[in-house]
């Protein structure tokens, strides 16, 4: 237990301190939606409409930021070497290195995410919505994107192939996310199927992607 | 399977098994082509509906390639049989073909039928996504140099798509349930008449000789291909000795 709170300490950390890898994230998603009234329009009624999708998408390409170096930089160091070897479990590793990835770079996207809603123009109801669906399925989207990062590890052009990877994959989680926000305007029962199998997705992926991910890992270092 | 797990007894094998392959293949290809011709014009869509006989074999093989993919992965990864790779790393390209051909063949479908090249319905776009999942794994085998090395994240990759694929089809259906409550496009089984629904199914099983007969060929390829690749490694090593 302590060696894993030790690891989440050095990933916050590092990601805090090295480059402010995390205000990047929220930084990117800010631009990312700040475009959008430019590409579609000024139309409030319309961006109004389009809110919630252009946050998730939004959210979705913010989470990808960063991917590749989650174990690349480990793996180029060696200390990856030292985490397969490690008595701690490898899965739990890679599950903790995902989590502290996504407090540092998922986190700062719901906590901005109504401020920009308010930009876009969404009601102030599904804000909160807007909120609670990102909170919910962004864990996914990363989690999902810790496979595609220790697949790619090895790889020197492996930064590019995270996204062809991990976005096909990401389509349920952004089904269900846009789903349920979108019927957060509707009313709060139409809300509560979606969200509830978005927390599935999440649940989930949070189990089954260290697994698969820990596996990509030991053979990369095969 | 552990008996052709040898290379050179699986070539040997599907060297006489090939020329039997391409011309069942061929045969049954053809006779579905000939019932479809034979079949009676749909009252609605005219003659446009023997694009079916075409496209909806090729959604099928699209999914069951990813499926000998998936099964391959387990081989590779579980019992690591040497042939497992080499099935799952050429059955991509073929997979992608199929989908491509469902996706084609769907939009030439669609234009006459619902006045548009494309529509994001639930079945098109899960298709396309499946499209995107095969890109993304000949993207990962490519992308390792030594296709040896290539083959367990690849397989472990198509594990995780395969787990994703019900998902997508489910969600996608239950999201359009919730924003247009009409699907446009339906084809349930049996509710199509026998005079069309035998020859679709001699079609699939057309495809399905021609996959196999296409998959077989490819894997024959590529055993030859990394039999060139050792000899060349090798023939560099005669050459400039280690100092």
């Amino acid at each position: 237990m302590g060696a894993l709170a030790a690891l989440f300490r050095r990933e916050a950390r590092l990601a805090l301190r090295v480059g402010g890898g995390a205000m990047m994230g929220a930084m990117f998603f800010l631009i990312v939606v700040s475009l959008m009234p430019f590409a579609v329009g000024p139309d409030l009624n319309l961006l109004q409409r389009v809110g919630p999708a252009i946050l998730w998408v939004a959210a979705l390409l913010a989470t990808l930021l960063g991917l590749d170096r989650l174990f690349q930089a480990d793996y180029e160091d060696g200390s990856l070497d030292l985490l397969v070897m490690a008595e701690t479990p490898l899965v739990l590793a890679v599950a903790v290195k995902a989590l502290a990835h996504w407090m540092t770079t998922g986190l700062p996207l719901v906590i901005v995410a109504p401020l920009l809603g308010l930009m876009l123009n969404i009601a102030p109801g599904a804000l909160l919505a807007v909120s609670l669906t990102l909170l919910i399925g962004t864990p996914a989207l990363t989690f999902v994107g810790t496979i595609g990062a220790a697949l790619t590890v090895a790889l020197r052009r492996g930064g590019l192939l995270v996204p062809v990877l991990v976005l096909p994959l990401a389509v349920p989680v952004l089904i269900f996310g846009v789903g349920a926000t979108s019927a957060a305007v509707t009313g709060p029962m139409a809300m509560a199927t979606p969200l509830m199998v978005l927390a599935g997705i999440s649940l989930a992926s949070l189990v089954l992607a260290p697994v698969a991910a820990a596996a990509a890992l030991r053979l990369a270092l095969d | 399977m552990i008996a052709f797990a040898n290379p050179t007894r699986f070539m040997a094998l599907t060297d006489r098994l090939m020329p039997w392959l391409w011309s069942a293949a061929g045969l049954v290809l053809a006779i579905g082509l000939v019932m479809a011709f034979r079949a009676p014009a749909d009252y609605q869509q005219g003659h446009t509906v023997l694009i079916m006989y075409i496209h909806v074999p090729a959604a099928w093989l699209a999914m069951m390639c990813y499926t000998v993919i998936a099964v391959s992965g387990i081989g590779t990864l579980v019992w690591r049989h040497p042939l497992a790779d080499v099935s799952a790393k050429v059955a991509a390209p073929v997979g992608a073909a199929f989908t491509f051909l469902a996706l084609i063949t769907g939009s030439l479908w669609g234009k006459p039928m619902w006045g548009t090249w494309w529509v994001w319905d639930a079945r098109l776009t899960s298709v396309l996504v499946l499209f995107l999942m095969y890109l993304g794994l000949i993207a990962l085998w490519r992308a390792f140099d030594d296709p040896v090395r290539a083959a367990r994240p690849a397989a472990i990759l198509a594990l995780v798509g395969f787990v994703n694929i019900p998902i997508i089809k489910f969600s996608v259906d239950w999201w359009n349930t919730l924003h247009q409550p009409a699907s446009v496009f339906r084809l349930d089984g049996p509710t199509i008449d026998a005079s069309m629904l035998w020859p679709l199914l001699i079609m699939a099983g057309g495809y399905t000789l021609l996959f196999v007969a296409l998959h077989t060929a490819a894997m024959r390829n590529e055993i030859l291909r990394r039999r060139v690749r050792a000899m060349r490694i090798k023939a560099a090593a005669v050459l400039a000795p280690a100092q």
